[in-house]
């Protein structure tokens, strides 16, 4: 086990690796850099004037050395300053990453506390009107984009109650703060819990036609017990293996619902930055983006082998 | 059946029927079948698959699925109680209580993700006031009375961790964990090893003695039938077609059916056998229960059936003394025996 851990750690650093190639040369394969961006803007050109700036900035330096001191800086903490704020990229990362985190968490806990029980309840009364009634619901979940039902869900706030949550970077109350991430969360966690329902549903299936299911019945088991404590551990493994994809997934649902909703996070910050050629802030950002996701996977896998004793790593 | 003293009967099933409502129609897998078991008697059902004999044992725990099963007919009664007639909470307290099973496969049977004290602490705790670690010590007792070695150890065990035989002892451990008064054993040693089956075996008998436990075993293996059973009833199509002490049943078997099973039963050949011995089969296939004939479900493939065969259902009739069978010819067999 210990063997396991050593290795996955180190071929998370290969992969980590791999990713921050690929981010920087990608970014450097898009047409026009923040210069030529600004220099586009002001309307005039003065071939001098821009090489100066470029020069400034490092961007007339090979790609490699390039490359080289990006990785040098990030491995002294140092991410270089934004080209637009000029501040630390750092100070202008940091800041963001709660509320982000904050949104994505509630998304997951949401897609988890309402997409399992529902998948069990699904799969527990298979064929029933309720049955269908939830598959129906989900296949809405699984084709609604999260952005439109953000906007759907703005223009019914506004119409029912004549207003709509708006961020505030300091709630008061905690009730508060949870109506401003709840709402964008629920939007852009429906897809998810719907994808989880499904899947858990599937699963469970499976599970509820095994033998040992029949065996805790003859023990006297309860259906509760039966479906929730025998099933139910059994059934969960793919279910981890999809929210743990989804919180990976879930970066591309939050850029729209963070627009749409207005929420200060670092997914529209993304967005920004990429369009002013910021390569310090996206860079960095989609670095620890990928970080986040290679953790993510490697906590599924080690919840793998925690639920199921079947499975030991490095044996 | 000449027993000195007639023990306490546990289990009385009484023209029980359950059917299934399937695509192809409805069919009757128990149709019409009583049997009693008493207390330290061992009951052996025996007939091919799909002949009813495991939802025989189903219908008894009530844990037909629903659909497409349902019992529809007669009674169950368990230590005077008629378990067809209780509610789903009293039934649970019950199960795993009074009766327990031991299924088929022990590979699968067990939860994967449970340890296996884990799993017989919860068949305790579910109907015994228990602390956990009295409980605990209760799983490791019962691990030990099934011969598991090292009982502490392999209490903290997966299932995946022990061998079939293993398995199933740890099965019959959680089975008898609240001794039960009923024991139903359906093919417990099918899936296992030779040599692992005679002892799985002996270990029921032997716990099932001591215990003083009703033991009903469903088996399509007569040689097992021999070393454990005292009564026998054979089954066919949902329907029970032989009742019999193991003694009567193996000297003069009444219904065709039970004698081509016996005859099926390869015997060793001597080495010095000259031709290649062919193994005796009964002709044809089981019917569909969808589509049974009019007369005896067996006539089609009975060398000894008669036009009455095929028209008109034999009752079952006791032919000799505590042997009953339904066949129309019973009467001249038991003679000519």
């Amino acid at each position: 086990m210990f063997a396991y851990i050593v290795r996955r750690l180190f071929l998370m650093l290969v992969t980590l690796f791999g990713i921050s190639v690929i981010i920087f040369v990608l970014l450097r394969v898009v047409p026009g850099n923040i210069v030529d961006i600004l220099f586009d803007a002001a309307g005039f050109v003065d071939p001098a004037d821009k090489a100066n700036l470029e020069r400034e900035l490092g961007l007339s330096q090979p790609i490699v050395i390039q490359y080289l001191h990006w990785i040098g800086g990030l491995l002294h903490g140092d991410l270089g300053y934004s080209y637009v704020s000029e501040k630390p990229a750092l100070e202008e990362i940091l800041p963001r990453i709660p509320i982000t985190a904050r949104l994505a968490g509630l998304a997951l806990l949401f897609s988890a506390s309402i997409g399992i029980p529902l998948g069990v309840i699904s799969a527990v009364h298979q064929g029933s009107k309720l049955d269908y009634a939830l598959r129906v619901v989900s296949l809405s979940g699984l084709s609604l984009p999260s952005f439109w039902l953000g906007l759907l869900i703005l223009m019914a706030s506004v119409s029912l109650f004549g207003t709509m949550p708006i961020f505030n970077p300091n709630p008061k109350t905690w009730l508060e703060a949870l109506s401003i991430y709840a709402v964008p969360a629920m939007a852009v966690g429906f897809r998810s819990a719907a994808l989880t329902m499904r899947i858990t549903r599937s699963s469970m299936l499976e599970i509820l036609r095994q033998d040992y299911i029949r065996t805790a019945r003859a023990k006297g088991a309860s259906e509760a017990s039966v479906n929730y404590h025998h099933a139910l551990k059994n059934a969960v493994l793919p279910v981890i293996t999809v929210i743990g994809i989804e919180a990976a997934f879930l970066i591309g649902g939050l850029i729209v619902t963070e627009t749409v909703f207005n929420i200060p996070g670092i997914a529209r910050f993304l967005v920004e930055a990429l369009r002013w050629r910021d390569y310090p802030i996206v860079q960095n950002l989609v670095m620890f983006i990928a970080v986040v996701v290679v953790v993510v996977n490697f906590i599924v896998d080690m919840l793998y082998a925690a639920i199921d004793p079947r499975i030991r790593f490095g044996d | 059946m000449s027993e000195a003293l007639p023990a306490e009967t546990v289990l009385d099933v009484k023209n029980l029927q359950t059917v299934f409502f399937t695509n192809s129609g409805l069919f009757r897998a128990v149709d019409d079948v009583s049997f009693t078991v008493r207390r330290g008697e061992t009951l052996a059902i025996v007939g091919e698959s799909g002949c009813g004999k495991s939802v025989s044992a189903l219908s008894i725990m009530r844990l037909v699925p629903d659909p497409p099963g349902r019992i529809v007919g007669g009674s169950v009664t368990l230590e005077g109680t008629d378990l067809l007639k209780l509610d789903d909470a009293a039934m649970r307290d019950i199960r795993g209580n009074r009766i327990s099973m031991i299924f088929q496969e022990p590979m699968t049977s067990l939860n994967p993700v449970i340890r296996i004290g884990d799993q017989i602490i919860e068949a305790v705790r579910l109907h015994q006031k228990v602390s956990s670690k009295e409980a605990w010590k209760q799983a490791v007792d019962m691990l030990r009375l099934v011969r598991i070695p090292e009982p502490e150890r392999r209490a903290r065990e997966y299932p995946h961790q022990l061998s079939g035989g293993m398995r199933q002892r740890a099965m019959i451990a959680m089975a008898l964990a609240c001794r039960p008064a009923l024991l139903i054993a359906d093919e417990p040693t099918t899936a296992l090893d030779v040599t692992i089956q005679a002892q799985i075996l002996a270990l029921i008998v032997d716990l099932q003695q001591r215990l003083g436990t009703g033991l009903i075993l469903i088996t399509h293996d007569l040689g097992v039938v021999a070393q454990t059973a005292q009564r026998v009833i054979v089954m066919y199509a949902g329907k029970k077609v032989e009742e019999a002490t193991v003694e009567s049943l193996f000297e003069t078997p009444l219904h065709p059916y039970t004698r081509g099973l016996m005859a099926s039963i390869p015997a060793v050949p001597s080495p010095d056998a000259r031709e290649d011995v062919r193994l005796i089969e009964i002709p044809g296939m089981v019917p569909s229960l969808t589509k049974l004939p009019p007369g005896c479900a067996f006539a089609p493939r009975c060398k000894l059936a008669v036009d009455r065969c095929r028209q008109e259902y034999p009752p079952l009739d006791e032919v000799k003394s505590n042997h009953w069978a339904a066949c129309w010819r019973a009467g001249e067999m038991a003679e000519a025996s």
